[in-house]
């Protein structure tokens, strides 16, 4: 055991079963959803741990792909009113991205005041905004709804459109967004921002100019967290929502979601479709995500 | 948006502000703060306060057409103020509600958080290790495979783990009988997850579980209080406590039924990316000078690990555990969607009751002081990790 090459190697091997054993752990409900959505029987559970259960096909994606939601109609008569996978996905895009602009719009807004100035009231503020990621948001339903349907914006209540709905999510991801930019805006040297002062530029010039890309990564942990609380976030949606037309894919699965059957193998297709954007977000952002969550907390 | 600053007041060093320019320090500051306040002063302030005064209402779904925007529904849909009713009536457990018990409630969440950070960190740790250790093969590959469980939407997950643990055919049982073929073993593989009732193998899962999670929490803990800068005496008070909730808390995973072990595992599987990312982000920052400096003092690799890289691992890590304790607290979809708090809501954490109390038995004025109570509970909870986190500081620096 000496030969450090050999040591090289068994630790190797070692850790190669390790992580292999890992990704096994990791995978196997993925492809178990995979078996399912490829059943032709439309059964709840394969009947035997096959990956390829006998006479696969993408039937039920085409399903998934092309038809229209019998569930979820304007209108249940007309098959035309009824919401289409592609119709479902510009709804999510449209709250997710959402959630994820107002995110990063204000959070970084707010971050870098309570990063670079010493200012009246900056402790207090800074606790509020930590007390809030501990408050239970279940009970708030009801006056939230009747204060969403209050506002009027282009003469509907807010509180029945996507917009309100990414206003109502955007506060969800606030806290955590504010206290993690502000980890990270303070380890970025404030000579850099002096200089540029120095140079004639504004502070607000000095915060879009300098701050803000080297904050890269911060800022995209905060777009991915955003988008997704969008995607996945249905109990609100449930409750605000009125329009068929303005419902989104989490709301459509969840209808899959029958009180006595569930048609599993359309609605595992739909999960893994549904699956496909935040997993490439996460690889797009995968080289920020680290330093991006990591620097802040390291340093501060 | 450009507003020229004829004076670049950024971050003065403490003592050099003056008075006036705290003052336009101050307003500047808030500017910056007020979209992003006003937002949460809507959104989320009003419901709370509002929240809070419903919380000593009789509110019931009559009550429901009341609007605070409109006179006209005060008279005749304000609910009746019943002072702390709902308050004595939660704490309790006075509700004419199944399976309500706010005690077995409470004990039940702090089980369930304990466990799932433990197994969190604990994981998230030696993955980032094991990814982090040097001439790996494949790690691009890991890195990305590592990542899906958090990237998959959670209520996805949750489903697919609710018809994984099903009696009849579910993947679990399926992989312990042919577990079964292979090694000759005898298991059980129609094992009822989540609706059975009595605790798996008589309680000796539990109270494996308890051994490996609650004794080196107890050792760390009083290793950190005797070695914490406090007048002796004051290091004895705490004691009662520490032996009343490791009891309480030995007695909780010996009761816990199966399900208990379906969701745990469930959200094992959810939780471990997150830590394993904080933990390489901090493996990245430490210097690669510490470990060649140990090796030529002759450090062996465990030792290195025991004395550079863990200690330069915790700060990462604490706020990683605070965030992460507050997450799996309050965390609704695992049991929401796998268990439904059953068997006889024996699983059932706080957000979830919170979640029936308005959406199934619309009980609103209930709800609220239940929501307030849960999170004076939070409350105290960070209050003492931080505490202790502090106080445990001293010894490693």
């Amino acid at each position: 055991m000496n030969n450090p090459r050999l040591q090289a190697l068994v630790k190797q091997v070692l850790l190669q079963v390790f992580l292999l054993s890992v990704t096994l752990a990791v995978i196997f409900p993925i492809l178990w959803m995979v078996s399912i959505a490829v059943d032709p029987r439309n059964i709840d559970k394969p009947l035997e741990l096959t990956l390829i259960p006998p006479g696969a096909s993408f039937e039920s994606f085409r399903q998934v792909l092309f038809e229209p939601s019998p569930l979820l109609c304007s209108n249940p008569g007309d098959v035309a009113t009824c919401m289409t996978f592609g119709k479902l996905l510009v709804n999510s895009l449209y709250v997710s991205l959402g959630t994820a602009f107002f995110a990063v719009i204000l959070g970084a807004s707010a971050a870098y005041a309570f990063s670079r100035f010493r200012f009246i009231g900056r402790q207090a503020g800074m606790l509020a905004f930590i007390a809030l990621l501990m408050l239970p948001a279940t009970a708030t339903v009801t006056p939230l709804y009747v204060l969403l349907g209050q506002v009027k914006f282009a003469s509907e209540p807010l509180r029945t459109t996507l917009l309100g709905l990414a206003i109502a999510y955007t506060s969800g991801t606030l806290p955590f967004a504010i206290w993690n930019l502000k980890g990270y805006f303070d380890t970025v040297p404030e000579e850099l921002e002096e200089a540029a002062l120095i140079d004639g530029a504004s502070v607000t010039q000095a915060f879009f100019r300098i701050i803000l890309p080297l904050s890269l990564p911060a800022l995209a942990v905060t777009v991915l967290l955003g988008f997704m609380t969008g995607w996945t976030e249905f109990v609100l949606a449930w409750l605000f929502l009125d329009n068929p037309a303005r419902f989104t894919l989490a709301m459509a699965l969840r209808s899959l979601q029958g009180q006595f059957t569930t048609p599993w193998s359309i609605f595992f297709a739909m999960a893994l479709l549904m699956s496909i954007p935040p997993v490439l977000l996460f690889f797009a952002l995968q080289r920020y995500i680290v330093s991006g969550l990591t620097v802040g907390g390291v340093k501060g | 948006m450009d507003v020229p600053a004829p004076k670049p007041s950024l971050a003065p060093p403490p003592g050099k502000t003056g008075g006036k320019n705290r003052w336009t320090e101050s307003l500047r500051a808030w500017a910056y703060i007020l979209p992003a306040g006003l937002l949460m002063l809507a959104i989320t302030f009003f419901p709370q306060a509002y929240q809070g005064w419903m919380a000593f209402t009789d509110y019931r779904l009559a009550n429901l057409r009341f609007n605070v925007f409109d006179q006209g529904t005060w008279e005749k849909f304000a609910p009746p103020l019943v002072g702390f009713d709902n308050f004595v009536k939660v704490l309790t457990s006075n509700l004419a509600i199944e399976n309500y018990d706010f005690v077995r409630l409470l004990k039940f969440n702090i089980a369930w958080t304990v466990s799932n950070v433990f197994f969190h960190v604990l994981l998230g740790i030696v993955i980032a290790l094991a990814l982090n250790s040097k001439n790996l093969l494949g790690r691009r590959f890991y890195r990305a495979v590592f990542v899906l469980p958090w990237a998959i939407p959670g209520l996805i997950i949750a489903f697919t783990w609710r018809n994984m643990f099903d009696r009849r055919f579910g993947a679990i049982n399926q992989i312990i009988g042919r577990f079964n073929a292979a090694f000759g073993t005898a298991f059980p593989t129609d094992n009822r997850w989540l609706d059975a009732t009595e605790p798996p193998a008589g309680g000796n899962i539990g109270l494996a579980l308890a051994s490996v999670v609650l004794v080196p929490l107890l050792l760390w803990g009083l290793n950190a209080l005797f070695r914490a800068r406090l007048p002796f005496w004051l290091k004895l008070l705490p004691l009662p406590v520490i032996a009343w909730a490791f009891v309480e808390l030995l007695n909780m995973y010996r009761d816990s039924p199966m399900a208990f072990w379906a969701v745990l595992i469930t959200n094992i599987w959810l939780g471990w990316p997150f830590m394993t990312v904080i933990a390489t982000g901090a493996l990245q920052s430490i210097p690669e000078e510490l470990y060649e400096a140990a090796r030529m003092d002759g450090a062996t690799g465990w030792q290195q690990l025991v004395n550079i890289t863990l200690p330069l691992l915790r700060p990462a890590m604490i706020p990683a555990v605070m965030v992460g304790t507050i997450w799996t607290f309050n965390n609704f979809n695992v049991i929401y969607f796998i268990t439904q708090g059953g068997p006889f809501g024996r699983t059932e954490l706080l957000v979830t009751q919170a979640y029936k109390l308005v959406f199934t038995q619309r009980l609103y004025g209930v709800a609220a002081a239940f929501s307030i109570v849960v999170f004076f509970v939070l409350l105290i909870i960070t209050i003492l990790q931080n505490r202790v986190t502090r106080a445990t500081e001293a010894y490693y620096e």
